[in-house]
C-alpha cells in the first residue's frame, strides 16, 4: 500500500511544479502592478504554440528565442493598449480586463498558429523510470518529463531570485511592489517597470507552456490550467513566490492523493457515478484554508476589516 | 425636446417614488411589453424564437441575478452556472418525482434551492472578498458540476446521465411550441424584471449599493454584512436557478451537466460587464449582445460576400469579445446601460443643445 | 423598458439573419455541424473534410445526385450542445425542402435534437454513436445510428479479449476497466459492461475523465495502483491522445488498452509518437488507407486543388469515415428519390430512404467503397444497419487490422435495446410504431 501512495504523492508533487510554474507568472505581475492576471493561462497556450509552430521550420533554441521577442512585445501591447489605461482602477475591474486579455488571446493565438495538437520535442523519453524495485513490488515509477520540469522549475525560481535581488532593474521591481507612489517619487518609471514584469511573465509562460506541451502535446486546452493555479494562489499567497512553488506542491499532491485514495471510497459509500474529485478538490481546499488563513501561507498579511 | 419632462409636475409621494417617473419612459415600457406580448408573435419565425428570444431573455434572467450580485453588492461570482444547474436539477426532480406539480411552483422550488445553494457558498463571503470571493464561487462552480455528473439519483439513474423533459403544460395550456414557451418565458422574466427594478430601488438595493461602495462605512451607517451579502447571495442565486430552470427546461429540453459549466458562468458575466454592471436594463442589453454576436458573425461574412473559414469564424469570436470587455472597462466601465442613459440626455436637448 | 429592448435588437438583427439568398429550386440542402477550433478539432477537422469532400465530387462528377445539385453549409460549434442545436436551428431550413438529414458528431447534440426529430421531421444520422437504443426504429423514428452503436463497440471488443483469453468463461475474476470522456458519449458503453459482467463474472471498474480530459494523472494511477488486465478507452478529441501518453507514463502496456472507433485514429496516437506502438482500437469497418474512391477524389477535386484537406490526409481514418457518412447520406437520398421522384427530398422522404437503405456488395464496388466496408441493410427494427467490427493496431506508422470480422451478439444486446426503449417511450408518451412513409 506505501508504494502505490508513494507514487501518487511523488506524481502529485510533480504535477503541482507544473501548476506553480504557471502561478508563479501571476504573482509575478500582482505583486508589480497588483493585477490579477487572468490571461496567464491564455499566454501559456500562446507561448506554447510560438515555439511549438516555430521549431517546426528551425532548431527549438531559435524558436524559443524567437517566441522571447514575441512575448516581450505581447507584454508591450497589453502594457501600451491595456494597463495604461486603466491606471487607478479597481482590482477587481483590471481582473475582468484581462478576461477580455485571455479570450484575445485565445482566438487570437489559434487564428495565427492554427488549431490542431502540436508537438514540443524535448528530446527526454517518455518512459517512465524505476526506482527502488527491491523494496516496493513494481518499483517507485517516476516520470522523466516531471524530473525535468522540476529542474527547469529550479532554475526558473533560481534566475528570479538573482534577478530581483541582485539587479537594478530587479530593485526597482521590489520598489514597486512595495508601494507604488514612493517608488514613483523616487524616479522610478511605472511603465517600464510594468513592461517588463509582464515580459517576465511572458518568459515563464514560455517555460511553463514547454514543460505542459511536451507533456500533453500543445493544444487549446493548456489555456485551462489557469484556472487551476487559482487555488494554488489562495494557498501560497498571491506575493509570495516561494508561496506559489508550495503551494503548488500541496495541491497537486493533495488533489491526486484524494483522487486516488478517497474517490474509491466516496463512490462505494455513496454508489456515485465514478470519482473525479479532483476537479473541486482544490478549490475546495483552498476554499477550507481561505477561512482560517486568508492571506495565504507566505502572503502578506493585509489587515482589512471585512 | 422628444424627451422633456418640463410639466410633468409630481403631486403626490406615489407618483415621486413610481419606478418610472417619466411619462415618455412609462409609455415607452408599456409599448414594449405589448409589443413583445402582441405585435412579435405575429410575424416571429421558429428559429427567432429557439435561438434568440427564448435564450435572450433567459439568459438576461440570469445576468439580472448576478449582476445584483456583483454589480449591486460588489461580490465577484464564478460560479454561475452552478446555481443555474441548481435551479434546473431541483425542478427537474421535484416535476419527476411529482409530475401533476405545478409549473409555476416547480420553477420557484428550482430557484429556493438554488438560493439555499447560494447562501451556503456566500457564507466565505463574510470573512473574504475580491478575487478570494471569486475563487470561493469557483470552488462552488466545479463542486455542484460534480454532484449532478456523478450523484445518479439527481439524474434518476440514467445511464448516460442526460435527463429530458418533454410535454409541459401550464393549468391546462401547453408550453410545447416556440410561441408557447417563449410567451412563457416572457411572462416570468417581465414579473421577475420589475421584481428586480424594485428591489434595487428601495431599501434592501440601497443597502448592497452601499455594501458593494465601501463597506466599512456601510456597516458604521448601521448596515449589517452579514445580512446585506447573504440577502444579495440569497435574491441573486434565486433568479440564477429560476434561469438555470428555465434554459433546461423551454430552451434545451434534454441536458446534462456541460450544459452549465464553467464558460456559462463566463459568459453571463461578460454579459453583466458589457451590458453595465449595476443595471438591470443593462443585463438585458448585456445577453442580448452576447448572444447575438456569434450569430451575426456567423452570417455577417456571408452576407458581406466575404468567405470565411469556420475556424476563422470562431476564433474571430473569441478576440471580438476579448477586444469588446476590454474596451468596454477602458472607455465605459457601466457598459451598454451608460451608453443607453448618454443617448437618453442628448434626446432631451436634441434638437436644442441650449 | 430593459428586457425590451433586448428583444427589440434581437429582432433588429433576428431580421437580418432570415434574409438569406434565396435558392435554386433543384437543390438539396445539407447542413454541416462541425467542430474546427477548440479541444476536439484534431478529430473534428479530418471528418468535416471527409464529408465536405464527398459532396463536392458528387456535384463535381455526377452533376449531383441525378441531376440535384448539393448545397451544403458549414456551422462550428465546437462541440457544445447548446451550440450545436443553435447550428441545427438556423440551417434546418435552408434550401427549397429543408435539411435532408443532419450529422451532428456529437452524442449530446445527438440527444438533444433527439427531442425536436418528431416535429421537424428531419432525419439524424448518428454513424457510430448516439444512444444505443435508438437503434430500435419504432420508437426512435428518426434516429438512425449506422454501422454500429456503442453497445456494438464493445462488444466487439470485449468478443475480441474473450478470444485472446481463450473463451468467455475465462473471464471470470478478470478486472476490466473503462477510462471515458465524462458525457453521454462516454457512459453509453457502461450499461453493455456491466451487462456483460453480470454474466460473465469479470470484475468493472470506471473511471470518467473530465472533459476536455487534458488531467488524467490520477485516472492512471489509480489504474497503475489496481493493475485490471484490460483497460477500455471511450475519449474524444485531446483526451486520447492524453490517455495514451498518460498510459506510458504509468507504464501499463499498451497491447491491452482497446479504444473505442472515435479513439482509433491518426491525431490519438501520434502525439505519443512511439509509446502508441501496440494499441488496439475496434473498428467501425473501416480502417485507413486511400482506396478506390480517391482516384476520382484525385481526378475531380484533388488535381484542381479544390479540396478540404491536404492530399495526404485523405487516407486517415476520420477523413475517411467522413467520407462513409457522406455516402450512406448521399445513397439515402438516392433510395428515397427512386421512390418519391428525381428532385430535392424533404426530410421526411430522407427518412423513408434511410430506412430503406440497402446497399449491396456490389453497390459497394460501384460506389468505389470495395474493402472499406461490408453491406448494410436498413430496417425499421434495425435502424443500425450492420454490427460488424474488426481491431486494429497501431505499429508506430500505420494501422493494421490484427482480427477477424466481429459480429455484436444480439442475445445480450437485444434485450437491451428493447428494454431501453421501452422506457424511452414510455417516459415521453411515444406509441411505437414504424412509419410507412
Amino acid at each position: 500500500m506505501l508504494g502505490p501512495i508513494l507514487e501518487t504523492l511523488i506524481g502529485g508533487l510533480m504535477t503541482g511544479v507544473l501548476y506553480a510554474l504557471v502561478a508563479l507568472g501571476f504573482v509575478l505581475i500582482f505583486k508589480a502592478s497588483g493585477v490579477f492576471n487572468f490571461a496567464q493561462g491564455s499566454m501559456v497556450l500562446f507561448a506554447a504554440l510560438s515555439v511549438a509552430r516555430l521549431s517546426e521550420v528551425m532548431p527549438l533554441i531559435v524558436a524559443v528565442l524567437i517566441a522571447i521577442v514575441i512575448m516581450v512585445a505581447l507584454a508591450y501591447a497589453i502594457e501600451f493598449l491595456v494597463l495604461r489605461r486603466l491606471v487607478n482602477q479597481e482590482g477587481i475591474i483590471l481582473f475582468m480586463a484581462t478576461l477580455g486579455i485571455a479570450y484575445f488571446l485565445e482566438g487570437f493565438g489559434e487564428a495565427v498558429w492554427g488549431s490542431d495538437i502540436y508537438k514540443i520535442n524535448l528530446g527526454i523519453s517518455k518512459n517512465p523510470l524505476f526506482l527502488f524495485e527491491g523494496i516496493f513490488p513494481g518499483g517507485l515509477l517516476i516520470d522523466r518529463e516531471e524530473i525535468a520540469a522540476a529542474v527547469a522549475c529550479a532554475i526558473l525560481v533560481a534566475g528570479l531570485a538573482i534577478f530581483f535581488q541582485v539587479t537594478r532593474v530587479g530593485r526597482a521591481l521590489r520598489a514597486v511592489a512595495d508601494d507604488h507612489q514612493a517608488a514613483q517619487s523616487v524616479g522610478i518609471p511605472l511603465n517600464y517597470i510594468w513592461l517588463i514584469v509582464w515580459a517576465v511573465s511572458g518568459i515563464v509562460a514560455i517555460a511553463a507552456g514547454m514543460v505542459w506541451g511536451s507533456k500533453l502535446g500543445v493544444q487549446f486546452s493548456i489555456s485551462l490550467v489557469a484556472l487551476k493555479a487559482l487555488p494554488v494562489l489562495i494557498l501560497g499567497g498571491f506575493t509570495s513566490i516561494p508561496g506559489a512553488i508550495i503551494g503548488g506542491l500541496i495541491i497537486g499532491a493533495g488533489e491526486k492523493l484524494a483522487e486516488v485514495l478517497l474517490s474509491p471510497m466516496l463512490v462505494k459509500w455513496f454508489d456515485l457515478a465514478g470519482g473525479g474529485i479532483e476537479n473541486w478538490f482544490a478549490y475546495v481546499l483552498a476554499l477550507v484554508f481561505l477561512l482560517f488563513r486568508p492571506q495565504g501561507l507566505f502572503g502578506e498579511r493585509i489587515i482589512e476589516r471585512i | 425636446m422628444l424627451y422633456r419632462e418640463a410639466g410633468q409636475f409630481k403631486t403626490s409621494y406615489r407618483s415621486d417614488q413610481a419606478i418610472f417617473p417619466i411619462v415618455q419612459d412609462r409609455w415607452f415600457m408599456w409599448g414594449l411589453i405589448a409589443f413583445g406580448f402582441l405585435v412579435l408573435p405575429l410575424f416571429a419565425n421558429q428559429y427567432l424564437y429557439t435561438e434568440v428570444l427564448i435564450p435572450v431573455l433567459i439568459l438576461s434572467l440570469a445576468a439580472i441575478g448576478l449582476n445584483i450580485l456583483t454589480g449591486y453588492c460588489g461580490q465577484l461570482s464564478l460560479g454561475t452556472g452552478g446555481f443555474m444547474a441548481v435551479g434546473a436539477y431541483a425542478s427537474y426532480n421535484l416535476l419527476l418525482r411529482l409530475p401533476d406539480t405545478n409549473l409555476i411552483v416547480v420553477f420557484l422550488f428550482g430557484g429556493l434551492m438554488a438560493m439555499l445553494v447560494g447562501v451556503l457558498f456566500g457564507i466565505p463571503s463574510l470573512r473574504i472578498k475580491g478575487f478570494y470571493l471569486a475563487v470561493a464561487t469557483l470552488a462552488s462552480q466545479f463542486f455542484l458540476e460534480w454532484v449532478f455528473a456523478r450523484v445518479k439519483w439527481f439524474t434518476n439513474y440514467a445511464p448516460s446521465g442526460s435527463v429530458a423533459v418533454a410535454n409541459l403544460d401550464l393549468f391546462g395550456f401547453p408550453i410545447q411550441t416556440p410561441q408557447q414557451k417563449y410567451l412563457f418565458v416572457l411572462a416570468v422574466v417581465v414579473v421577475l424584471g420589475f421584481a428586480a427594478k424594485n428591489l434595487v430601488r428601495g431599501r434592501i438595493g440601497r443597502m448592497w449599493m452601499a455594501m458593494r461602495d465601501m463597506d466599512i462605512a456601510a456597516e458604521i451607517i448601521g448596515i449589517r454584512p452579514l445580512h446585506a451579502k447573504l440577502s444579495a447571495f440569497a435574491v441573486s442565486s434565486f433568479y440564477i436557478g429560476v434561469a438555470g430552470a428555465l434554459w433546461a427546461f423551454l430552451r434545451l429540453g434534454s441536458w446534462e451537466p456541460l450544459a452549465f459549466d464553467i464558460n456559462r458562468s463566463f459568459q453571463i458575466l461578460f454579459m453583466v460587464i458589457i451590458g453595465g454592471l449595476g443595471s438591470i436594463l443593462g443585463s438585458f442589453l448585456g445577453a442580448a449582445f452576447i448572444v447575438l454576436i456569434p450569430i451575426f458573425l456567423n452570417q455577417a461574412p456571408g452576407l458581406l460576400g466575404v468567405p470565411l473559414s469556420t475556424a476563422m469564424i470562431s476564433h474571430l469570436e473569441f478576440m471580438i469579445f476579448g477586444v469588446m470587455i476590454v474596451f468596454f472597462l477602458i472607455v465605459e466601465p457601466h457598459g451598454f446601460a451608460r451608453l443607453w442613459a448618454i443617448a437618453k440626455e442628448k434626446l432631451r436637448l436634441w434638437p436644442f443643445p441650449y | 423598458m430593459m428586457k425590451y429592448v433586448g428583444t427589440a435588437v434581437a429582432v433588429a438583427l433576428g431580421g437580418a439573419v432570415f434574409t438569406a439568398p434565396a435558392m435554386a429550386q433543384n437543390e438539396q440542402f445539407i447542413p454541416a455541424l462541425v467542430y474546427r477550433t477548440g479541444a476536439y478539432a484534431p478529430n473534428g477537422v479530418p471528418f468535416a473534410n471527409g464529408i465536405a469532400d464527398y459532396y463536392k465530387l458528387v456535384n463535381a462528377r455526377d452533376n449531383g445526385i441525378n441531376g440535384v445539385r448539393i448545397v451544403t453549409e458549414e456551422c462550428e460549434f465546437g462541440y457544445a450542445t447548446d451550440r450545436g442545436v443553435e447550428c441545427y436551428e438556423r440551417l434546418k431550413k435552408n434550401g427549397p425542402t429543408g435539411a435532408a438529414y443532419v450529422i451532428p458528431l456529437s452524442t449530446g447534440v445527438t440527444f438533444a435534437l433527439t427531442e425536436k426529430t418528431t416535429t421537424d421531421q428531419i432525419p439524424i444520422i448518428s454513424m457510430g454513436y448516439g444512444r444505443s437504443e435508438s437503434r430500435d426504429g419504432s420508437v426512435f423514428q428518426w434516429n438512425f445510428p449506422l454501422l454500429g452503436t456503442y453497445w456494438t463497440a464493445s462488444d466487439i471488443i470485449l468478443q475480441h479479449i474473450a478470444k485472446k483469453e481463450g473463451g468467455f468463461d475465462k473471464l471470470k475474476g478478470k478486472k476490466i476497466a473503462l477510462v471515458y470522456h465524462d458525457s453521454p458519449y462516454g457512459k453509453e458503453p457502461i450499461a453493455l459492461l456491466t451487462e456483460r459482467a453480470k454474466r460473465h463474472g469479470f470484475e468493472t471498474m470506471f473511471l470518467p475523465v473530465t472533459h476536455p480530459g487534458v488531467e488524467q494523472k490520477a485516472t492512471w494511477l489509480q489504474i497503475r495502483q489496481n493493475r485490471p488486465d484490460y483497460v477500455l478507452l471511450w475519449g474524444w478529441g485531446v483526451m486520447n491522445s492524453t490517455a495514451i501518453k498518460e498510459a506510458v507514463a504509468v507504464g501499463y502496456p499498451r497491447e491491452k488498452l482497446y479504444g473505442v472507433w472515435w479513439s482509433g485514429a491518426e491525431p490519438d496516437v501520434r502525439p505519443a509518437e512511439d509509446g502508441a506502438k501496440g494499441y488496439n482500437a475496434v473498428t467501425l469497418q473501416h480502417t485507413a488507407g486511400q482506396f478506390k474512391l480517391h482516384e476520382d477524389l484525385k481526378k475531380f477535386i484533388y488535381d484542381k486543388s479544390a479540396g478540404s484537406a491536404k492530399w495526404e490526409e485523405t487516407g486517415e481514418i476520420l477523413y475517411v469515415r467522413g467520407l462513409i457518412n457522406a455516402m450512406l447520406g448521399v445513397e439515402a437520398i438516392r433510395t428515397a428519390q427512386a421512390k418519391f421522384g428525381n428532385k430535392p427530398m424533404t426530410g421526411a422522404q430522407v427518412r423513408w430512404g434511410l430506412e430503406n437503405l440497402n446497399i449491396t456488395e456490389a453497390r459497394i464496388k460501384e460506389l468505389g467503397f470495395e474493402g472499406v466496408m461490408k453491406p448494410i441493410k436498413v430496417t425499421c427494427a434495425d435502424h443500425e444497419g450492420a454490427r460488424t467490427g474488426r481491431i486494429q493496431t497501431w505499429d508506430g506508422k500505420n494501422w493494421q487490422i490484427t482480427s477477424d470480422w466481429y459480429v455484436s451478439d444480439d442475445n445480450v444486446i437485444g434485450p437491451m435495446v428493447k428494454e431501453a426503449a421501452a422506457k424511452y417511450a414510455a417516459e415521453k408518451k411515444i406509441t411505437p410504431g414504424c412509419l410507412t412513409n
